[in-house]
């Protein structure tokens, strides 16, 4: 062994610092162990990490505008929004200009869409003005004012100008608005109009309905574990097999299944009238509603519910319960201040698992929702697919993401995030 | 302690029987009295029924066939949390999510005691074991022996008559052990409960108990009290089972009221005391202890029986010298003898006679 005594620095036995030749050899470890989960990291960051950058990216994004109208976008700032008045010609002059590039370059169609999902009836505005402008000459064939409100009477609306102007910088918070059923303005952000409030509904139905699944589910769930965790082996596996079973079969199928179930002629209206429990005319309405997401949504989570509880319940040794009853403990009494605080943490990882889940669940919603039963994410996949509105869709998604992160937030704080166990 | 007119015994097993699968059973007829105020261990090898024994006293386990009394009531029927036994576990089963106080005031809350009574209790269970300190922590948070002891106050701070025990001290490194072995029979004697005690570590028994029961395949096999179970014991089982023991096999060649003359399988001729033997021609295992092996000659009484035995080895142990000896064919025959003054040291392959006193070599079953 090599060390100075009378420096204080401590050497290896090459000479070199200790303290350095301990960093060079930890750093090797952590290369090699870092190259070794390295396809995982990269897969992780091009398939998880880059699209919800993207996407929250995408919910304040509003460039469009500005790229494909640039000259109107920079004339109109002059242009007193509020003053009632319709802007002057250099505003119309630049907008034809703009309009008749775009035409030319056929973008036009996709600032129209962007601008009518601001104000309806600007697309169609956008289409016949830009038809018409690919023949004029800019230099010569003003003034454009009147040119335009003679192609289209919209140019002579001031809302018209207004919607163009509020959306004009690259970046917005309109979107965000619009997903919490306000709209901007050129007076700042309001509410839209009674018949368009659906969002903010459906946010708390999500919420709501996910609370009662979870719910439902640790009350359903909670017998289970514990039979799971409490019967001998063989039973046990048998019963474990049951719980699994479920991920055996196409998720699409469980939820059709339900749909026979719960429908007006289905399975269980029939049992209950052949019990007269209930009259023939009087069926219950079980599909197409809140009872049939809860339902399909409650069955097809239970397993994530039963397996983290379970795995927490296999660890409390049963003779907590017998030394409970040996000090005089009821059953209940036994069960209720021993066994069950040791099973919370199963239970929140459980909830945990089962509320995100079903926040953010969609086709089961989507088949047996009907739509009063339909969830947030249902409304993001049409804005996705149908209506092709990303910024929307992008905010709605980013909403939803912080309310989970706030949610875990919360969970921490009251229950402590490492209380809950997934196993052992 | 022990009651006088222990005409009905604090805790009774009556021809008790337990069978857990219905084709074997694990306890198969238990006849056990323990007077109040004692200290009863059950000791027997793994599986020997033990704990079930234990558990059935707890309520844990119903008794297939029998009775179990507790005061001269049948508590066969009684629920566990009614019975009113504290119970020490073996991995203690303090409860993780409470503290150390909180365990010992459960018993007291789940019977309705008013605050002060409870606190007063706890801080009173606590000094007992000396862990007046610790009453803020988590379990987890303490040693072996500490939660050993929490255990214990827990099992005594409702105050019942009857403690039970299942190898509470299993966990323990041997000096720990022993210190607590100390503790609990202070503790049991100074509040005069009645202590029934499972272990399968025989010294443990034998320096705790008022009486052992020795269990063996679902039976006792010898109830007594430590020195007669050493000194006397009843079969070959117990004298195998409790300290250390040499055996020699042989036939009854003679038997007299107080003395069995025993033809060994080598040919030697030995006199015994007859225990459990009855008949002439009878196969038998004797058995004697390592130190009451005699080596001078001259110590023995004039006409007993000695033997010849070769030296295999020499085992210098400090207070006590271990000798190996080939006794009529058996090769691992002990003598312990007393590192004396007079004492000889024995060389291998030296050949010396040896005996006992009759009264020494007992006659067992085969
Ligand atoms: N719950 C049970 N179900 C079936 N058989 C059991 C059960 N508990 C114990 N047994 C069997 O009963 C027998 C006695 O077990 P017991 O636990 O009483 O032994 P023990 O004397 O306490 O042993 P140890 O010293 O190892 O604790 C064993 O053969 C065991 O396999
Ligand atoms: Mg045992």
């Amino acid at each position: 062994m090599v060390s100075s005594s009378s420096t204080n620095v401590l050497l290896s036995a090459d000479g070199t610092p200790l303290k350095k030749s301990l960093n060079r050899s930890l750093r090797q470890q952590k290369m090699r162990a870092l190259l070794l989960i390295a396809p995982l990291l990269i897969f992780i960051l091009v398939a998880f990490i880059m699209p919800i950058i993207s996407m929250l990216s995408r919910s304040v994004e509003n460039e469009l505008v500005g790229q494909t109208l640039p000259l109107t976008v920079q004339s109109i700032q002059s242009w007193d929004a509020m003053s009632g008045e319709l802007p002057d010609e250099p505003v119309y002059r630049a907008f034809a200009q703009d309009i008749q590039n775009a035409a030319k370059a056929k973008v036009h169609t996709k600032v129209a869409l962007r601008l009518n999902y601001e104000k309806s009836g600007i697309a169609s505005l956008f289409k016949k003005t830009a038809r018409k402008a690919k023949k004029w000459d800019i230099e010569n064939d003003g003034p454009f004012k009147e040119k335009l409100i003679k192609v289209h009477k919209g140019w002579g609306e001031v809302e018209v100008w207004q919607t163009i102007k509020t959306h004009s910088p690259t970046y917005t918070s309109g979107y965000f608005l619009n997903a919490v059923d306000m709209r901007k303005t050129v007076q700042g952000a309001e509410w839209q109009p009674e018949d368009k409030t659906i969002l903010i509904k459906l946010f708390q139905r999500t919420l709501v309905m996910s609370l009662i699944i979870t719910f439902s589910c640790i009350i359903l769930g909670y017998p289970v574990a514990w039979l799971l965790a409490n019967l001998p082996m063989r039973q046990a596996n048998l019963l474990m097999i049951l719980v699994l079973l479920p991920f055996w079969t196409s998720l699409l199928v469980r939820t059709s299944a339900w749909k026979v179930m719960l429908q007006q002629q289905g399975v269980i209206n029939d049992v209950l009238v052949q019990l007269s429990l209930i009259s023939n005319e009087g069926r219950l309405i079980m599909i197409n509603n809140e009872i049939g997401t809860i339902v399909a949504m409650t069955h097809i989570l239970l397993p994530f519910m039963i397996l983290p509880m379970y795995s927490v319940m296999q660890t409390i040794p049963p003779s907590y319960l017998r030394a409970a009853k040996s000090l005089g403990a009821t059953n209940w009494t036994a069960f209720w201040r021993v066994y069950f605080p040791q099973s919370v943490p199963g239970i929140g990882a459980g909830s945990i698992l089962v509320f995100i889940l079903a926040i953010g669940y969609y086709i089961t919603p989507e088949i047996v929702g009907g739509t009063k039963g339909v969830f947030i994410s249902n409304r993001i996949a049409y804005h996705i697919l149908k209506s092709l509105n990303w910024g929307l869709a992008a905010a709605l998604g980013t909403i939803l993401l912080v309310a989970v992160l706030i949610l875990y937030w919360t969970y921490d704080k009251i229950v402590g995030i490492d209380n809950v166990k997934l196993g052992g | 302690m022990v009651n006088n007119n222990s005409s009905s015994a604090f805790v009774k097993f009556d021809r008790v029987q337990k069978s857990y699968d219905g084709e074997t059973l694990v306890v198969k007829d238990l006849n056990l009295e323990v007077p109040k105020g004692e200290f009863l261990t059950m000791l027997g090898p793994s599986g020997s029924g033990k704990t079930t024994c234990l558990m059935m006293l707890a309520g844990f386990e119903t008794a297939t066939h029998g009775e179990i009394m507790l005061n001269g009531i049948s508590i066969n029927n009684i629920p566990p949390h009614k019975r009113g036994i504290g119970m020490v576990f073996q991995n203690y089963a303090l409860f993780p999510h409470m503290s150390v106080a909180e365990n010992l005031s459960f018993p007291l809350e789940v019977r309705k005691l008013d605050k002060a009574t409870r606190e007063e209790k706890v801080n009173r269970a606590l000094d007992m074991v000396e862990m007046g300190e610790f009453k803020g922590r988590r379990p987890a948070q303490l040693s072996g022996g500490q939660q050993q002891r929490i255990a214990l106050a827990r099992a005594l701070v409702f105050e019942p008559e009857l403690v039970l025990m299942d190898e509470p001290l299993g966990a323990l490194d041997k000096q720990l052990r022993e210190k607590m072995q100390f503790e609990i029979t202070g503790l049991a004697h100074r509040l005069g409960i009645t202590v029934v005690y499972v272990t399968h570590d025989q010294t443990e028994a034998l320096t705790m108990s008022d009486r052992v029961a020795v269990f063996n395949d679902g039976r006792i096999q010898q109830l007594a009290t430590p020195d007669q179970l050493y000194e006397e014991p009843e079969n070959s089982f117990v004298a195998q089972f409790i300290g250390e023991n040499n055996t020699l096999n042989g036939t009854i060649s003679d038997l007299k009221s107080d003395v069995a003359t025993v033809k060994l399988d080598s040919g030697d001729i030995i006199d015994c005391k007859p225990v459990n033997v009855s008949t002439i021609g009878e196969r038998t295992q004797v058995s004697i202890r390592p130190e009451r092996v005699e080596l001078n000659k001259k110590r023995l009484p004039p006409g007993s029986h000695t033997l010849t035995a070769e030296v295999l080895e020499f085992i210098y142990m400090g207070d006590v010298f271990r000798t190996r000896l080939r006794v009529a064919g058996n090769e691992d025959f002990i003598v312990k003898t007393r590192n004396s003054s007079d004492q000889v040291r024995l060389n291998p392959g030296e050949k010396i006679e040896i005996g006992w006193s009759t009264s020494c070599c007992r006659a067992l079953d085969a």
